[in-house]
């Protein structure tokens, strides 16, 4: 497939492509974080985290209609508090939901998966209802336009940068909190053992909900930041939740490093395929490669080393 | 012997709930419903053919495929194949620029036949490719997976990417596979025009017939040693495997027989419904599949039968007058049926209508046989939808 392309041809067009596959790297690493978390501290699968982040995506897109009408004045800042209100907006919506339905259903992972489709398929219509099918887009703010020239055949777009940036402080947010704090630390004692976390005093269902709490939280930041590359529809959340299901699995559950470095493994794969083939063969091809692996080694790229 | 121990079967209490759901299938409703709605519940009858095999797969064995739809769809596209090719004579496309294949292909500029549509000439090879095709896939999946110990959460990952990995190959390959609108536009088989009423009504018979017939074959599993193990492995797969069975070797063969279930359902759909489309393959339509055995009842293979019906009849229903609230049914079902009564409408029953059954029962035996046939009716009472006591809760 590299036929017909000089070297020199061939590193522009992986390094274009590379910078392109950045902004999906981004999307999978802000929802992939957030689902890890939940997955992997958990071991329960939210099937309605994309509607999670499309959720986000919308508490964006009014605020940012919120300032166009009222603060006029501020709109260039409007997306730091749209991106605070989505966090918390989602994130409270995830305690409700992990109060009213996943608490009851720690100990069949496979129910989860059912309930919080039913859930995705509930606010999939909402949003449809409330919001319309139609896709909606925000404005950029103006700092936010405009490429950055890097080389003479490579341009950066300046919103994909800034995504990225939230999507690597995000990330080191995440492992700040869950590698350096005290919450942390009671979470992952939760994780590798239960009843030993309890009986020292850790009030495990609490850390749940907190826990849940805060993976939904960041898909809202997700959505915030996606509405900067692209527009949001209500089945836009959808597209994304398998890709992002095998981001977790193929960087290993529990490992908050590997599920960064698949969400980049498979980002770039899939982006560079694309020039060389169609979309939907790299997809194929991508995904085939990502279950391949997983067959050979079912337990991730990086898996948690815990005896049993 | 064997010919009054049948008979036995057919009067005890298990058989009259396959005789109930054969009266329901075969006369009460061929009698009340008109030949466009008798087609409708011969396509919600070919989910159920799923579901069964989702009965023996999850119910029972624990192994939950979110790609059922991935087999259901090679069935379909299997029969859907060898259907489109007759209806593509070089007489019926004399007008195309290249006369006897699919019309899809031509205009999508292919100017031969592919090579894997050439065995769908021959009708027996489809019969076979209807359950081989599904069934090697799933054997495939079934020795990667299983024999490398991946269950669980991970499995239903997995298969789900394979879902979306065929929709994406077959709406990306238009030329060899009819694109995002499926093979349609098909006639007859072996001559036989499947389009007129008459015809829709007997291939409706024909797919009740297959489904009893996949309905003992999962009970023959069910009630021998083997569905013993498939229920055992589920509760303590350790347990099973130090006891030195073959653990990953009974996990393939139920999910080949639930893939094999889902392709004969798969083919029967194109037949009753005259086309086949990725969108009976997807991700969404995988998973809806699991809520018709849901709702059924996950450890009942007749409660899936059921569970399939109202499910669609349901969905019917809500589309064609309220689509908006199609969704929110469907999603507050997924959420009710796992949170509040995970055994489905066959614990219901269970728990609601047996209590009165046994007491018409009862009455019934102390009438004819008082004390002579006590045990019989006793044995015969064991049976329940449930089949098996165990919870499905994992410790």
């Amino acid at each position: 497939m590299f036929d017909g392309y000089t070297s020199s041809e061939l590193m522009s067009i992986f390094a274009m492509q590379g910078f392109a596959g950045l902004s999906l790297f981004s999307v999978f690493v802000l929802m992939a974080l957030g689902l890890a978390i939940i997955f992997g501290q958990m071991g329960v699968i939210n099937m309605a985290h994309g509607e999670f982040m499309i959720l986000g995506a919308y508490t964006t897109y009014l605020t940012s209609g919120f300032f166009q009408s009222y603060l006029p004045g501020l709109f260039g800042g409007y997306f730091f508090v749209a991106m605070i209100l989505a966090f918390f907006i989602c994130a409270a919506l995830g305690a409700l939901v992990e109060w009213l339905m996943i608490r009851h259903l720690y100990h069949r992972p496979l129910d989860t998966l059912l309930a919080t489709w039913g859930l995705s398929l509930i606010m999939q219509q909402a949003y449809r209802s409330i919001f319309g099918a139609r896709e909606v887009g925000v404005d950029l703010p103006e700092w936010m336009m405009g490429a950055i020239p890097v080389t003479d055949m490579v341009d950066l777009p300046i919103n994909g940068v800034f995504v990225m940036i939230i999507a690597l402080s995000v990330a080191v947010g995440v492992y700040l909190l869950m590698y350096r704090s005290g919450y942390g630390k009671k979470v992952r004692a939760v994780v590798q053992n239960r009843p030993m976390a309890e009986a020292v005093g850790i009030n495990s269902a609490g850390i749940d909900r907190a826990t849940f709490a805060l993976g939904c939280g960041i898909a809202g930041i997700a959505g915030a930041a996606f509405t900067m590359i692209g527009s949001t529809g209500p089945s836009s959340g959808q597209a994304y939740i398998v890709d992002t299901f095998l981001v977790v699995v193929f960087g290993g559950a529990q490992s908050l490093i590997g599920t960064i470095v698949s969400a980049f493994g498979i980002s770039q794969a899939q982006s560079t395929m694309e020039f060389f083939l169609s979309g939907s063969m790299a997809k194929v091809l991508t995904l085939l490669v990502v279950i391949g692996i997983l067959m050979i080694r079912p337990e991730g790229l990086m898996a948690l080393k815990v005896r049993r | 012997m064997k010919h009054s121990s049948l008979m036995k079967w057919f009067v005890s209490r298990e058989g009259l709930y396959y005789l109930a759901l054969a009266f329901l299938l075969v006369v009460l409703l061929p009698l009340t419903l008109d030949s466009f709605r008798l087609n409708m519940v011969g396509k919600y009858l070919t989910y159920a053919f799923v579901a069964i095999g989702l009965v023996m797969c999850w119910g029972k064995a624990g192994i939950l495929s979110l790609g059922q739809g991935v087999f259901f769809g090679l069935g379909g596209y299997c029969m859907a194949m060898f259907l489109k090719l007759e209806a593509s004579t070089p007489e019926a496309t004399a007008i195309q620029s290249t006369p006897g294949i699919p019309d899809f292909m031509d205009w999508n500029q292919l100017t031969e036949l592919p090579w894997f549509w050439e065995p769908f000439h021959s009708f027996s090879f489809t019969l076979l490719a209807v359950i081989g095709v599904p069934v090697l896939l799933a054997f495939v999946i079934g020795i990667a997976m299983f024999t490398r110990r991946v269950g669980g959460v991970y499995f239903a990952i997995i298969t789900q990417a394979i879902a979306a990995v065929l929709t994406i190959l077959i709406i990306g390959q238009q030329g060899y596979t009819g694109g995002v609108n499926g093979i349609t536009d098909l006639q007859t088989l072996m001559g036989w025009d499947i389009r007129t009423d008459e015809a829709r009504n007997i291939l409706y018979f024909i797919c009740v017939g297959m489904l009893f017939l996949c309905l003992f074959a999962a009970r023959l599993v069910q009630n021998r040693k083997l569905g013993r193990i498939l229920v055992a492995m589920n509760a303590q797969e350790m347990r099973v495997r130090f006891s030195g069975y073959d653990v990953a070797a009974f996990k393939i063969f139920v999910f080949c027989l639930a893939a094999a279930f889902a392709g004969i359902g798969g083919a029967l759909f194109t037949l009753l419904v005259g086309f086949m489309s990725p969108s009976f393959i997807g991700i969404v339509a995988s998973i809806e599949m699991v809520i018709f055995c849901a709702l059924g009842g996950r450890l009942s293979i007749l409660g899936a039968v059921y569970g399939a019906l109202l499910v669609n009849a349901a969905k019917s229903g809500f589309s064609e007058s309220f689509p908006e609230l199609w969704p929110f049914a469907m999603g507050a079902l997924f959420i009710g049926v796992v949170l509040a009564f995970p055994d489905g409408l066959a614990g219901l029953y269970k728990s609601y209508v047996m209590p009165l059954e046994n007491k018409v029962f009862k009455r019934n035996k102390s009438k004819t046989a008082p004390v002579a046939t006590r045990q019989t009716a006793e044995k015969v009472d064991d049976y329940s939808p449930m089949n098996d006591t165990y919870s499905p809760e994992k410790s």
